[in-house]
């Protein structure tokens, strides 16, 4: 039976999709996201078969692409700052997917997803990819879809943004998912400093100030971080001013810090403890507190894992710690 | 005889200078059209511009496609205002033009067209709307960042004032924060705010000795509603705290410079595509609001016509409205008596609680750092008005004769007409404006307009330069419209404003409950939550319709992707086919679905999405809405559907039908 996905979706099977991410074909990436954000089981079904069709094990390495997090408060600009970004990656011809999360509406179960509006982007340009997605029910500010989509993008696309609203907790898991983090701030938001300081918050990779063309406002925060960060203990966090308005300033130098901290990271280390966590998110937001308790708790589940092939993608370990769990 | 003082005015007042919002086309047809309104007893010019002049680009650009002549008059060069402006006496006659990003331009044009027909820029009267906030806020024909455009307004007053003494280089418009939804306190507020911005900007750039000068030449562009008693208050309380700004924020001494002045075009918003003959009493109410108190009357007015809601109005209908004015001026006792309101204790308690309101509202946005940061607020604050106003509306709190209550109609003669009552420009003034433009390219002196861009892009990027001496000497060097706009843009950067949609608060679940089940039930079987894209093609800004469609359409449980204004087709069809959406939604004003709206069609099918459904809202004549179905489009929505919730039953049913999801029992 074939479940209707939406716009230009011819019900894709798996193995097809795979293979064009895997040569390059940038275009097939839209169709990959109605996929894996397909709600039914067969939909389920061909979402495992794609990412172990592009885990690891089946492409002999790593997907390539960077995956960077960006995640700040509401209203600090990012994605005015995501559009300098994609517009000066592009520019080095590097490929760019947005994965930009939005909250929904406890309510009404739906979703006003804005951030499309304030992107600028050349309709025949198939190297930047912008998918906005709710973030649903799920708490931690991802969408159910999101972990999978960015690692398989990967594959495909140069850089893979996760875009996220939120401050304090939230960004945990961005941070489980992204290679690297940056979390942004606007001048003057102190919440973000006491976050820092008390521990609430995770030391990011980079820190973003934005709005640097108020001038003073901007040096203040920036040096404000900085020295939470020395207390902390954490010299090299880099803190960088960027202004998104014209001219831009600090794109160059917050691209660079993003590459930066990727080029001393250990990719593989950090993508299985990602796929890790993802699978036990995935079981957990479907089976709950008493899945969890079935697998002998977080621990324990973390710890079946490791035993498992640290090639394999999240949706097989997710099979895995399901079975146990139900078994 | 009694010795009681004379309750009248020793000689009858002169009335108020009498505009039609007008142009159409090109510049010839335009400038016929004004010559038939002066000689029917208009007293001053009100031009209206196209959407591709107003936002800076030229009839042969991408975005400038279906929109050329059609909500406005094309310029685009100064060959174009000299043919717009002939035979037109400019040193006794008062312009008024709708022109904000592209006023330093047009203004420019204006200055060197005068001077081609002997006139000299110190006799010239009239205003450059030049307000580029409340674009932000609800217009949307913004063209560069909030920086460069407060600086471009700032050269423009500092240039007017010493050089064009009679001009009002500004308009401060709260005419269409109304148009947006803005209560009568947020109007006053947000459009002080904004004037306190501009002379903030101002301040830095002329001697402190011509402030109050400044401030005697800024003027105001108001709206008036049908509730006409708080309208008129609303005015009185303007006038109070902007004598009050005058003094004590920049330290104008002569009362005359402190005094409120206003230019009025009445409410839009309120006028129904319901039986539309009723909108001449609301015109004729809301004329009363702004020139019943002598003491905060209007200094010129322009009244829409009957027939807005349903298409550009036909010159016909525009002197119905012009006869209006006349008759309140030359029938009525109005203009024989002092303030009629004076003394009146409702009244003025009436002013004291909107001028408290309003002063409370301004000190927010000064906390937020000024108008030009508060925008993000006052745009979600706008949205937010504009959808509880509508609430009301659908719940029957707000009664809308004709449209909510009181709905039964005969057939209306007015409309009978082939026409059906609208005004319909000629599809080929586009390719007649390209071509024209095409032979003002070749038969100009090349070199002269490189070295007067390469001047003008100088100036862009050093703030010291006063912006207006180069773009007059690019306007005798025969620049284009698109060709200034683009060099101011290559230094400010292009800018997309805020949509305000993101924080407007949802609406109570009960009213909303068996839709929102439908939604969940189609989303179910659509194997994802059912996606809906909303976007704007064209040029046209007002985006006050879309964004409430798109709220409404997150409160009954969709995934709403907002994409905002000034789209080509292929960014929609772009868009569509990477956010996977099950339905577009497209609105547009300007009248120029007939031309868009295949184009996005068929864009879709080239990015291999032909079958998603679009639905088309707007100010859309039904002969066109047949067409429009004919080439594929699922449905129509005119001003009729004004009930949204209803509006969205029908698109999910729609969507269900489009994906072979079976009809739910009951709808």
């Amino acid at each position: 039976m074939s479940t209707p996905s939406g716009a230009g979706s011819d019900p894709a099977d798996a193995a097809t999709l795979a293979g064009r991410l895997r040569d390059g074909d940038l275009a097939a990436a839209a169709a990959v996201l109605n996929l894996l954000e397909g709600r039914g089981e067969a939909d389920r079904e061909r979402s495992d078969a794609l990412q172990a069709a592009l885990s690891p094990a089946a492409l002999g390495r790593e997907a390539p692409g960077a995956i960077v997090g960006i995640t700040g408060p509401p209203g600090v600009g990012k994605s005015s700052l995501l559009s300098r970004l994609a517009g000066a990656w592009r520019a080095d011809s590097r490929t760019v997917a947005v994965l930009a999360v939005d909250p929904s509406s406890r309510r009404s179960g739906g979703a006003l997803l804005g951030d499309r509006a304030r992107i600028e982007r050349d309709a025949a340009d198939a190297g930047l990819f912008i998918r906005s997605t709710a973030a649903g029910d799920r708490l931690g500010g991802l969408a159910p879809a999101t972990r999978a989509a960015a690692s398989v993008l990967a594959v495909a696309f140069d850089i893979v943004v996760v875009e996220t609203v939120g401050v304090g907790q939230s960004e945990t898991d961005v941070a489980d998912l992204a290679d690297t983090v940056a979390v942004i701030v606007q001048p003057g938001s102190g919440d973000v400093l006491q976050f820092l300081k008390s521990g609430i918050m995770e030391i990011p990779d980079v820190l973003v100030v934005t709005k640097a063309d108020l001038g003073r406002p901007a040096l203040r925060t920036r040096a404000d971080l900085s020295a939470a960060l020395r207390s902390l203990g954490s010299r090299e966090t880099p803190v960088v001013a960027v202004s998104s308005v014209a001219p831009p300033t600090g794109i160059a130098e917050l691209i660079e810090a993003l590459d930066e901290h990727r080029a001393t990271l250990d990719i593989a280390a950090r993508r299985l403890r990602s796929r890790r966590h993802a699978a036990l998110a995935d079981v957990h937001a479907e089976l709950g507190d008493r899945g969890l308790r079935a697998l002998g708790g977080r621990r324990a589940a973390l710890a079946t894992l490791s035993g498992c092939d640290p090639m394999l993608d999240a949706a097989t370990l997710a099979r895995t710690l399901r079975e146990r769990a139900l078994g | 005889m009694s010795d009681r003082e004379s309750p009248r005015l020793p000689e009858r007042d002169r009335p108020w200078v009498m505009r039609t919002y007008a142009g159409h086309s090109d510049a010839a047809r335009s400038n016929e059209l004004y010559r038939r309104n002066l000689a029917k007893g208009q007293t001053g010019l009100s031009v209206a511009f196209d959407l591709p002049t107003q936002t800076g680009y030229d009839p042969d650009h991408e975005l400038a496609r279906g929109e050329v002549g059609k909500v406005g008059v094309s310029i685009a060069h100064r060959g174009d205002m000299k043919t717009l402006l002939d035979g037109i006496p400019l040193d006794e006659m008062n312009t008024s033009m709708t022109i904000n990003a592209t006023a330093a331009w047009l203004l420019s044009l204006y200055i060197v067209a005068a001077d081609e027909h002997g006139v000299a820029p110190e006799a010239l009267q009239g205003t450059t709307q030049n307000d580029i906030l409340k674009e932000y806020l609800s217009r949307g024909t913004y063209a560069f960042p909030p920086g460069p455009s407060m600086r471009l307004i700032a050269d423009m007053i500092a240039y007017t004032v010493v050089h064009v003494p009679r001009w009002n280089p500004i308009n401060i418009c709260s005419y269409h924060l109304q148009e947006a939804g803005a209560t009568p306190v947020q109007e006053i507020a947000y459009a002080m705010s904004n004037a306190i911005a501009v002379l903030d900007a101002v301040r830095e750039r002329v001697p402190a000795e011509l402030m109050g000068q400044v401030f005697g030449r800024i003027s105001f562009f108001v709206n008036a509603g049908v509730r006409f008693i708080e309208e008129h208050a609303k005015l009185r309380a303007m006038s109070e705290l902007w004598d009050e700004l005058g003094r004590d924020r920049y330290g104008v001494e002569d009362p005359r410079q402190r005094r409120f002045r206003y230019g009025v075009q009445v409410n839009s918003l309120g006028l129904t595509e319901a039986q539309p003959e009723n909108n001449v009493y609301r015109i004729a109410l809301e004329a009363l609001a702004v020139t019943l108190g002598r003491s905060a009357r209007a200094r010129a007015l322009q009244l829409p016509a009957w027939n807005e809601a349903l298409g550009l109005p036909r010159p016909w209908d525009q002197q119905w409205s012009l006869r209006l004015q006349q008759i309140l001026a030359y029938e009525t006792d109005l203009l024989e008596y002092p303030d009629i309101f004076e003394g009146s204790h409702v009244m003025e308690s009436l002013v004291a609680e909107l001028a408290d309101g309003a002063r409370a509202e301004m000190e927010r946005v000064a906390e937020l750092g000024g108008a030009v940061l508060a925008v993000d607020y006052m745009k979600s604050a706008l949205v937010e008005s504009h959808r509880e106003r509508w609430r009301r509306i659908e719940s029957g709190d707000l009664t809308v004769v004709g449209m909510n209550r009181f709905d039964s109609t005969e057939p209306s003669p007015l409309t009978a007409d082939a026409d059906g009552g609208i005004m319909v420009v000629d599809p080929a003034v586009e390719s007649e404006q390209r071509a024209a433009l095409e032979r003002w390219r070749s038969e100009r002196d090349e070199t002269a307009v490189r070295e007067a861009l390469g001047a003008l892009a100088a100036a862009a990027a050093d703030p010291e330069i006063n912006i207006m001496e180069p773009s007059i000497a690019a306007a005798r060097a025969g620049v284009t419209t698109g060709e200034w706009s683009q060099t101011l843009r290559d230094v400010f950067g292009e800018y997309r404003a805020p949509t305000g949609v993101g924080e407007a608060s949802a609406v109570p679940s009960g009213d909303l409950s068996e839709l929102r089940d439908e939604v969940e039930r189609v989303s179910d079987q659509l194997g994802r939550r059912l996606k809906f894209l909303v976007g704007k093609p064209g040029l046209d800004g007002h985006s006050n319709g879309a964004e409430q469609i798109a709220v409404r359409a997150r409160d009954a449980g969709m995934d709403v992707v907002y994409e905002g204004i000034r789209l080509t087709p292929a960014q929609i069809a772009s868009s569509a086919a990477q956010e996977g959406v099950h339905v577009i939604g497209l609105s547009i004003l300007s009248g120029s679905h007939a031309e868009l709206i295949p184009s996005v069609l068929a864009a879709l099918r080239q990015e291999g999405i032909g079958e998603t459904p679009v639905v088309v809202g707007g100010i859309i004549p039904d002969a066109d809405a047949a067409m429009l179905r004919e080439q594929g489009v699922a449905a129509v929505y005119t001003p009729k559907d004004w009930d949204l919730n209803q509006m969205m039953r029908s698109i999910v049913t729609l969507v269900a039908e489009r994906y072979g999801i079976d009809a739910a029992a009951a709808v």
